[in-house]
């Protein structure tokens, strides 16, 4: 059912919303329906201020401005008391979190009764309550295990008991944020399936996405906010990939396209490297990266990229195996690797990328800070580092007051392009980059991706190490994909296909997809 | 309610005036336990001020008490920098003063000239390599350096008692347990005569402005703030994390037993075991107070020495307890800190709730 007809009464309404953070306008007078039976997708950027609106309906902040209205039995709509998630509760508004509530120690029958029974209950009622849950799960489809740990369950498990939480407090209306983030392609193809299931049960949906492909496939209606406004709302058949992307944007983008570039010697060699334990263990990776190719890394986070790009940054030594750049094997540094000509762009930039409490000029330097171009005789050169950041400043048009403002201050985008400045300016021989668009909105990641193409067209060999298959079917000559820490042969791009990536992301061998 | 923003550009202005303005609520504070103890508050605030810079005596007095808590508010201060938290400013103190003492006193058979010299450099070694060990400790065994330099306090205190009840022991000194005292020629020169403030302050302003520039203008400096602020983006830019903190460690146990090295080669003349009445720990107050600047170090060392120089000729003169002087730099410190609070955040009173 999808076009909600007009005469249905609303099942939840949102009346001018303002909601400001100090001098930040998070939500600006959005208003909003939600009909019952219908997928809502909430679209926008990082920092559009969906994620601030779902908190407010649920009772996490409270709106300065702006009222939020359920349904009542009898049709009509009363007020929902704002601030306080008991209420929303009540009132029948589930929500799950980006980040999961549940608690891991505990199995999943006990987190779905967590808080909804006393302490005295007799056991008995958990018995009724099984039936219940017993019978949710067959009319919806979320079938697993009740019993176990939620530790020993995988992600989109853990997501299945935060839906089924919901569903067992009868909630009218359900809220999701980011649900695909930390699901494989397949996972993410059921949940929508289960969703939709759930709407033809007259279940209401909200879900927030910034991928444009689930958005147009999986909602009946998309909302799309940009800066806090609420800029369109219309039904998903009307809209398509470049209109959403100009509408969340606010101006027209062009994605970047790939150029023909000559494939040079291989620049950047992995033979045999073996590392660690359990989730972030390595086994027996080799790998080639040419100049002039970009070779994409598939694959579920948590599955050994961590390890595998702390070990080509020179963080860590591997058990066994090496690592070669342009025919010379490394001694594990740093500053090692970063003489042989690679340079890394971390995946936590916040944590290994930049130095929060120093200033962008500072930041921009920091790698090089020992080199003769920004010191002598161990005094720091100002003027040499203030020429540095201003033209960096200007050439990666990184948004900040100054070079002397704190880097901690500017927008995760902005973060980024510090990053891509002192890395990419050194024409590079490798590249490694670790999910370097993850959070960035889709002009920083544009950007991120010209910068990527540049260094290519340059002969640069990068190595590509994302969950987005979508930037990588854009960006990468070859994919490989990594699962448990095994990493499969690259295959050229053009040879492959989305369902046959998402399988051997989710530990399916390429034959089995074919 | 009250809700704390936090603020995205702190002025140079605010973040300077707060302290100050901290510290004069807290003398002013100080009036409670005054009227409490019975005494007259006015006169008591003439007589501390008095006590404190009311004449060339009472300024010499002040910086004598300064000259130490400088250096070991530098020691504070150049750790916490690179998080190094260094709480054994004592037993490095002591160590140095241990260490000018052996040198000084004529152990070694050196020429006049260089003995003041040689006992700065034997003062500063014995405190950089008592540090060098908890630093080690740290980053080669991730053991807890606040704990170990902790314990190490008491550790060197134990084995300056034994030095100077055996083999450094004063033999003239008609079994007190003190060292033989410094030879005349390697005593610091005192800067105003039969004045008690001596060339140890030359020392802790020559550090200040050293540390100043190393933290600022250096290579190192980066380093060290880097390292500080972000270990793991620092260890993934290339910076060499561990030889970072040895150097801090290095430096500030050095500072810290510099302050011993004053304190034996300038004013006592002779070590005994009650030399620094807690000067390693009121550093880390003034290095708090001073927002960790090494030149804010020179002017919170002074205020806190005049708080508990004038403290004490105030208590004399009136009979109110001198623990009044702990009283004040205890509030001090803490309004202090409480004035960070408004310096990093707008503070709101009201309004809605971020969260439930």
């Amino acid at each position: 059912m999808s076009d909600a007809p007009a005469e249905q009464a609303a099942v939840l309404k949102l009346t001018g919303i303002t909601k400001r953070f100090g001098a930040l306008l998070a939500n600006h007078a959005i208003n909003l329906e939600l009909y019952p039976g219908e997928i809502v997708a909430l679209l926008g950027e990082n920092g559009a201020g969906k994620t601030t609106l779902m908190n407010i309906l649920f009772g996490h902040y409270v709106a300065d401005e702006g009222t939020v209205q359920i349904a009542t039995a009898d049709g009509g709509l009363r007020p929902l008391a704002q601030g306080s998630p008991q209420a929303a509760l009540k009132a029948g508004i589930g929500m799950v979190h980006q980040h999961f509530t549940l608690a891991e120690n505990l199995t999943g029958i006990d987190n779905i009764l967590l808080g909804t029974r006393s302490l005295l209950s007799p056991i008995a009622s958990k018995r009724s309550a099984r039936t219940r849950l017993d019978k949710i799960m067959r009319e919806s489809g979320l079938t697993v295990d009740l019993d176990t740990r939620v530790s020993r369950l995988s992600v989109g498990e853990q997501q299945r008991i935060e839906i089924l939480k919901a569903l067992y407090r009868d909630a009218r209306v359900l809220v999701l944020d980011e649900p695909t983030a930390v699901l494989t392609p397949q996972e993410s193809e059921n949940l929508f399936q289960t969703l939709r299931s759930l709407a033809d049960e007259g279940l209401s949906i909200v879900f927030i996405s910034h991928k444009m492909a689930e958005v147009l496939s999986a909602s009946d209606r998309i909302a799309v906010l940009r800066h806090g406004e609420l800029v369109a709302d219309l039904p998903s058949e009307l809209c398509d990939r470049n209109m959403l992307a100009d509408i969340m944007v606010g101006r027209h983008l062009e994605p970047e396209a790939r150029s023909e570039v000559e494939k040079g010697p291989a620049l950047l060699k992995l033979s045999g490297i073996s590392t660690g334990h359990g989730r972030d263990a390595l086994h027996n990776v080799s790998l080639q990266v040419h100049g002039g190719e970009i070779v994409g890394l598939a694959g579920v986070s948590g599955n050994g990229q961590g390890a595998l790009a702390r070990i080509i940054s020179g963080l860590e030594l591997p058990r066994s195996g090496s690592m070669e750049i342009d025919g010379r094997r490394l001694k594990p540094a740093p500053r090692a690797v970063m003489r042989e000509g690679l340079v890394r762009i971390p995946e936590d930039r916040h944590r290994d990328g930049i130095v929060g409490e120093m200033t962008v000029a500072e930041n921009l330097v920091i790698e090089d800070v020992r080199s003769r171009a920004f010191q002598s005789f161990g005094f720091l050169d100002f003027a040499a580092i203030d020429k540095r950041a201003g033209d960096a400043i200007d050439a990666y048009d990184i948004r900040c007051p100054g070079g002397d403002a704190v880097a901690r201050l500017l927008s995760g985008g902005n973060i980024q392009k510090i990053i891509l400045a002192r890395t990419l300016d050194k024409e590079p021989k490798v590249v490694l980059a670790a999910q370097p668009t993850r959070g960035l909105d889709i002009g920083a990641t544009e950007d991120v991706h010209r910068r990527l193409f540049e260094a290519r067209a340059r002969g640069a060999a990068i190595l590509l190490i994302s969950e987005d298959l979508d930037e990588l079917f854009q960006m990468s000559d070859r994919i490989a994909v990594i699962h448990r820490g095994k990493v499969t042969l690259p295959q050229e791009t053009a040879t492959l296909n989305r369902s046959q990536v998402g399988l051997m992301m989710a530990g399916q061998e390429s034959e089995d997809a074919a | 309610m009250i809700r704390f923003e936090p603020r995205e550009n702190v002025s140079t202005r605010r973040a300077v005036g707060a302290p100050v303005f901290a510290a004069l609520i807290a003398l002013s504070l100080a009036a409670i336990p005054i009227w409490a103890a019975g005494a007259d508050i006015a006169t008591a605030y003439i007589l501390m001020v008095n006590g404190a810079m009311g004449s060339v005596f009472a300024i010499s007095e002040l910086l004598a008490r300064a000259t130490p808590l400088i250096l070991t508010g530098l020691a504070a201060a150049v750790a916490f920098r690179a998080k190094l938290w260094n709480i054994g400013g004592e037993g490095q103190l002591y160590a140095g003063a241990l260490a000018a003492v052996a040198v000084g006193s004529g152990g070694f058979a050196l020429p006049p000239y260089a003995l003041i010299p040689a006992v700065l450099v034997a003062g500063a070694l014995a405190g950089a390599l008592v540090m060098l060990v908890p630093t080690l400790l740290k980053v080669k065994l991730g053991a807890d350096e606040v704990v170990t330099t902790l314990l190490l306090n008491f550790v060197i205190l134990l084995f300056v008692q034994m030095m100077l009840e055996g083999p450094m022991q004063d033999p003239m000194g008609m079994g007190w347990p003190q060292s033989e005292p410094v030879l005349e020629e390697a005593m610091l020169p005192q800067l105003i005569a039969r004045m008690r403030v001596h060339a140890g302050l030359i020392v802790a302003l020559v550090a200040a402005i050293f540390a100043a520039i190393l933290m600022r203008r250096t290579v190192w400096g980066f380093e060290i703030r880097a390292v500080g602020a972000n270990p793991s983006a620092a260890r993934h830019a290339g910076i060499p994390v561990t030889a970072t903190f040895v150097r801090v460690g290095l430096l500030s146990g050095a500072f810290a037993g510099l302050a011993g090295v004053g304190e034996v080669a300038g004013l006592k003349g002779y070590l005994t075991a009650d030399l620094s009445p807690g000067f390693g720990y009121a550093g880390i107050v003034v290095a708090m107070l001073a927002g960790l600047s090494p030149l804010g170090v020179v002017i919170a060392a002074i205020f806190v020495a005049g708080v508990f120089v004038g403290a004490d000729s105030m208590s004399r003169a009136l009979g109110v307890s001198s623990y009044l002087a702990d009283l004040v730099v205890a509030m001090s410190l803490l309004c202090v800190l409480i004035s960070g609070l408004f310096v990093r955040f707008h503070v709101r009173i009201g309004g809605s709730r971020l969260t439930d």
